[in-house]
């Protein structure tokens, strides 16, 4: 459990959290989500107590990092991907952090083995790929076998089995009724491996919601209508109130209204109809307009409301609605 | 399902009471300061260079000896010149010191460190802790093995002193106390500077560049500054003869102490305040 409130953080003149307040539960991965530069990764370094906000506050298991007494046992976090000196071998790196908690040395080489590391685990890491080094930040992550867990951008670097073993591995410690938040700036990855998602544009929350609603209330959702008499079908839809657009392949898609408004409609006036299917927005989709919005809002100089502490947790919050 | 666990999932039953300890983080450092070739390589190049170095100016020495003055073989500290060798020793522990903790910095690790052991304090204390007493260890060794191979050398044809002569074993002793003191005070530039070529060229500066401007400033204050920097003062703890315009040698390893104290307790004044 991660609860943060009205957290802030200021770089400078530059605001990089503004106000932000979420809740991340136990048992399901919860995305963290917003563009490069958006403030994932300093909310995620203020969550481990490591950049210190100059407002609000975040808490972890109802107590701020600082005051956890076994941190890595309640925490583990791959927060950037070399985290490592490039001198000390995977095996080392991960029994000097595992000796600061009381971390018996039969971890270090469980963990290497979860990771797929076992073999290499004596080499230094300073020649590791990428990839590896991504697979070592989430040993050390794993080490404590904490009940909250932090990833930061986990699948830069890591080749396709990489990325599959690492969103079964999330969907894995989420079962076992884990805390797991993952930010990226990649839609596609999220929209298969969340349960949940925050996010942000401009270090301000823009939507908090399970997957599932948060792509259903995206005003991207339209109807898709084919018809032979489209013509005459797009004016008593405009008529009505209902925005039409032509799709490339002769169909049209029609917001405002819903399939059933739009087939009585057509029943009414006795028009043929062919298809009348509602169509989702992706993923991709819901948060490009989201985060387009929170640049636009910003771009006139009016804030973006989020009123974080009053959100609900299942409830979809949309900045400026 | 990937073996994750070892106990329960939620990790609330795991966690048990207790908390981190100065002795975890202190073997935790440990670890770290033996499980990387630069310290390694360090420690290798105090122990061998600084008594190959006093062993050849020994050698030197000890030929130039039938072409000395009356004065000159008066004044004649066979301790301090077998010592000599701690003039790269220095350098050596400054570097070893800066590098415990701007490598730190340097590659990240620092976040993992913090991640691990919230308090920050704590690892600065552990990671003096275990270097002082890494560079302690060796330091004496370092400086009575070159104690001890110089006199050998020096008896042949100069003069020699025995470690129960008056003063000589306090002399030997402060050897390696001096060069345990600087790497502390290297250690203290490491967390203020962050940067470890940048903490190193402070070093060098403080212990090898400003002697030699004072040196060339009018002699009052050359006279009355000198005395107080660390390069006089390690003279003058390795010395067995003192000349007057000097700090006696417990008054200077007080003021020696004084610097790694100060960058010490800066970096621990910063620490906490900037974010790792």
């Amino acid at each position: 459990m991660i609860e943060a409130s009205g957290l802030s953080k200021r770089y400078g003149r530059t605001v990089a959290v503004d106000g932000l307040s979420f809740e991340v539960h136990p048992g399901q991965v919860t995305g963290f989500l917003g563009p490069n530069g958006s403030g994932k990764s300093t909310t995620m370094r203020m969550i481990m107590g490591l950049d210190a906000p100059d407002a609000g506050g975040v808490t972890v298991n109802g107590r701020p990092y600082a005051e956890l007494g076994w941190p890595l046992r309640e925490v583990g976090a791959l927060l950037e991907a070399k985290a490592f000196h490039p001198g000390r071998t995977a095996a080392n790196h991960l029994w000097a952090l595992a000796q600061t908690n009381d971390i018996p040395r039969s971890r270090v080489d469980e963990v290497l083995d979860v990771v797929g590391m076992g073999q290499v685990a004596n080499r230094r890491a300073g020649t590791f790929s990428m990839g590896m080094g991504q697979r070592l930040g989430i040993a050390a992550a794993l080490l404590g076998d904490p009940g909250v867990l932090l990833f930061d951008e986990p699948v830069n670097g890591l080749d396709p089995d990489g990325i599959l073993w690492v969103r079964n591995l999330f969907k894995s410690l989420a079962a076992e009724g884990r805390t797991i938040f993952v930010s990226s700036h990649l839609m596609s990855e999220m929209a298969l491996t969340a349960d949940h998602v925050v996010v942000i544009g401009r270090g301000r929350l823009i939507a908090e919601a399970p997957m599932a609603e948060f792509v259903a209330h995206s005003s991207k959702r339209y109807v898709r209508v084919r018809s032979p008499e489209l013509a005459e079908l797009g004016r008593l839809l405009t008529a009505a109130g209902a925005s039409v657009a032509a799709e490339d392949d002769g169909a049209l898609a029609v917001r405002g209204l819903v399939e059933a408004e739009i087939g009585a409609l057509a029943a009414r006036s006795q028009l043929e109809l062919h298809e009348l299917s509602p169509q989702s927005a992706s993923l991709e989709e819901a948060y490009m307009e989201l985060t387009a919005e929170a640049v636009e809002y910003e771009g006139i100089g009016t804030a973006v409301a989020s009123n974080g502490s009053e959100t609900d947790a299942g409830q979809l919050v949309l900045a400026g609605k | 399902m990937l073996a994750t666990t070892t106990g329960t999932a939620t990790g609330a039953e795991i966690v048990g009471t207790g908390r981190y300890r100065a002795a975890g983080v202190m073997r935790s450092e440990w670890t770290k300061l033996r499980s990387v070739r630069s310290s390694t390589w360090t420690i290798a190049a105090l122990v061998g260079l600084t008594v190959l170095i006093g062993s050849l100016i020994c050698v030197s020495e000890a030929s130039n000896w039938a072409s000395l003055s009356r004065v000159q073989r008066a004044i004649f500290d066979p301790t301090n010149v077998s010592l000599d060798g701690l003039l790269f020793g220095q350098l050596a522990v400054g570097v070893l010191g800066v590098m415990v903790m701007s490598s730190e910095y340097g590659t990240g690790l620092i976040r993992a460190t913090s991640a691990a052991v919230p308090n920050r304090r704590l690892v600065l204390g552990a990671k003096a802790a275990v270097l002082g007493t890494v560079v302690l260890v060796v330091g004496e060794i370092v400086s009575f093995a070159s104690f001890f191979l110089g006199q050998a050398i020096l008896s042949g044809s100069a003069t020699s002193v025995g470690i129960s002569a008056p003063g000589v074993l306090q002399a030997v002793t402060f050897g390696g106390l001096y060069l345990t003191v600087l790497a502390l005070f290297g250690l203290g530039l490491g967390v203020i500077v962050r940067h470890t070529a940048g903490a190193i060229t402070i070093f060098v500066s403080v212990v090898l560049i400003v002697p030699e401007i004072v040196r060339l400033l009018p002699a009052s204050i050359s006279d009355a500054v000198g005395k107080f920097l660390p390069a006089n003062i390690g003279t003058t703890l390795t010395s067995v003869h003192h000349l007057p315009n000097e700090l006696s040698p417990w008054v200077g390893f007080a003021v020696l102490c004084a610097y790694a104290a100060t960058a010490l307790a800066v970096g621990g004044w910063l620490i906490v305040r900037r974010d790792a």
